[in-house]
């Protein structure tokens, strides 16, 4: 039987989820400090609002006034909820220095306190954050435990959908073994610093019942609030399309089994600096807006005024399609974020904009705010999500001088459908450029090595074979 | 001898008529009119009654004993089975009375 799900209405989280959290039971969320607990535990709530769903944040840690502040940059308005009786936000402060303990207690207090609030605004969805705490104020752990354990089959039997947010712990998925009593979902979030760039992954690590994304999932938190972003393999279920498009030079059209690439397909053309991967992206780009069709460039080395300018130079203008709008650039320095930063906004670029190519120059730009394996899982997720949307994906790459391509872009070619490789070879002090095609799946392709030239009328195929 | 007026004002709050509640209860009676004969007044609060004033004095635990005069207050979670330790939770001088 499918259990019934509580959306979080947090972009991505939802669909990794298979739908959300489980309804009526308790979900635990885990990190460490900073790592986006309380934010997740707000969203859910403020989200559930929205749903029909009213809630309640019972808060150990900040007052109200504090969360409120906290959480409205990201336009949430937590007070306008509890003027509307849709929220009931009550801080829990335990202060062990002011209680003196003799003798037997229960928290009934706190369940008290809960119920008024349920009550109040008759929720359906409700956050601890961070019950933890508790064990900080009070002395006593056992009576403690055994209140916890009582408090989480309280929450089931009212069949609330509770957020439990705590504290990550040295080897445990928290520190006070909490798991041990919430076990049908947990969620684990991290927030790792490298080189000064920081990272947030989200992991569902358990969901009973339910089917879910395992791997460690990239999210933000920004004006927008928090997002995961899912994209990558949970399945390779894309529709392959037959369709084929010009790469914007004949003759490469014809080494590629005389039709072009597949729609849909992804492409990386890799060569060393100055070998015209860029040249061979602006005519697909330029060939792509010919047919009417929209195009988002993503450019990390040069401006698009320097690139416009250069294509222009060799009879590309693509100034035009910038005009009308169907060519769109997104500049940045690569180290102007962190990988999961630019994967998220090259995602809802995409999504945003609908284009049908996608150009990415230079996919190497981007080994430098990451390591190789990291770039690679971020393309993984990048190309996963434009074959999904059948989006042609378009790839430069950078070959270092002296290094053979094969190894440098092992990583991701495999990745690739179709992988050309351009390369300038110094004979008797001319430098010759020729351009082959390493692989093309699904097509009978060129295997021969092709001189090439670049001429004020863009790329042509020199009639040679090397 | 005069009444010295109410010096400690003191609140338990209770859940019910449970065993626990009674038994704090009784305890602090017995405690007060030894140690604060004609200077306290009780104030009984059952939260099943009146959940919504939980908050105000931040109950959690019950029952829950807080000194609500003199300031600051205090709070004394339990039974109040520890004489000694509810005195010095008080901070009533032993041999006050």
């Amino acid at each position: 039987m499918q259990i019934r799900k509580a959306r979080t209405g947090i972009q991505g989280l939802d669909e990794i989820t298979d739908g959300g959290l489980p309804a009526g039971r308790p979900t635990l969320v885990c990190g460490g400090a900073g790592s986006g607990k309380t934010l997740l535990a707000t969203s859910f709530l403020v989200n559930g609002v929205k749903f029909g769903d009213p809630g309640v944040l019972m808060t150990f840690e900040e007052n109200g006034d504090e969360i409120a502040s906290d959480v409205a940059s990201l336009g949430f308005d937590l007070p306008a909820l509890v003027d509307a009786g849709k929220l009931f936000i009550d801080y829990v402060r335990v202060e062990r220095s002011e209680i003196e303990e003799t003798g037997e207690y229960d928290l009934e207090g706190l369940f008290v306190r809960l119920d008024h609030a349920i009550r109040s605004v008759g929720a359906k969805r409700i956050v601890l954050d961070t019950i933890e705490s508790l064990f900080s104020g009070l002395a006593n752990a056992n009576i403690l435990r055994a209140e916890l354990r009582r408090l989480f089959r309280w929450l089931k039997d009212k069949e609330l959908t509770a957020v439990i947010t705590a504290e990550r712990g040295e080897g445990t998925l928290t520190r006070q073994g909490l798991e041990e009593y919430v076990s049908d979902a947990v969620i684990l979030l991290d927030h790792r610093v490298n080189e000064q760039v920081s990272t947030r992954r989200l992991r569902v690590v358990k969901y009973r019942g339910s089917h879910h994304g395992t791997n460690e999932y990239p999210f933000l938190i920004d004006r927008n609030g928090l997002s995961v972003l899912p994209v990558t393999s949970l399945g390779l279920e894309h529709e392959a399309s037959g369709e084929r498009i010009s790469s914007g030079v004949r003759a490469l059209d014809q080494m590629l089994g005389g039709e072009g690439y597949f729609r849909g397909s992804t492409v990386l053309i890799s060569g060393t600096a100055g070998t015209g991967k860029t040249s061979l992206a602006a005519h697909f780009a330029d060939a792509a807006c010919r047919r009417g069709e929209r195009v988002l460039y993503f450019l990390f080395e040069e401006s698009p005024n320097q690139l416009v300018r250069n294509m222009r130079s060799i009879g590309i203008d693509l100034q035009p399609w910038v005009d009308t709008g169907l060519l769109i650039f997104k500049a940045e320095r690569p180290s102007s974020a962190g990988l999961e930063s630019h994967l998220a906004a090259m995602y809802q670029q995409v999504r945003d904009y609908q284009p049908s190519v996608t150009i990415v120059d230079a996919v190497t730009n981007l080994l430098t705010v990451g390591t190789q394996n990291d770039v690679r899982a971020m393309l993984m997720r990048v190309i996963d999500y434009l074959k999904v949307s059948g989006v042609t994906g378009l790839f430069s790459s950078l070959t270092s001088a002296g290094s053979s391509y094969e190894g440098t872009e092992a990583g991701i070619s495999s990745l690739m459908d179709t992988w050309i490789v351009v390369t300038i070879d110094e004979v008797e002090r001319e430098r010759l450029r020729s351009l082959r095609i390493l692989k093309s799946r699904g097509m009978a392709h060129s295997n021969h090595v092709h001189g090439f030239e670049i001429t004020d009328n863009g790329f042509k195929l020199a009639d040679r074979r090397a | 001898m005069a009444p010295l007026g109410e010096d400690f004002v003191l609140r338990l709050y209770v859940a019910g008529q449970t065993p626990k509640c009674l038994r704090a209860f009784a305890n602090l009676k017995k405690i007060c009119e030894q140690y604060l004969t004609n200077r306290y007044r009780i104030e009984m609060i059952d939260l099943l009654e009146d959940p919504g004033l939980a908050r105000g004095d931040q109950i959690l635990a019950v029952p829950t004993l807080v000194r609500r005069m003199p300031t600051p207050v205090k709070k004394i979670i339990g039974d109040l089975s520890n004489t000694q330790r509810v005195l010095a939770g008080l901070e009533v001088p032993v041999g006050a009375a």
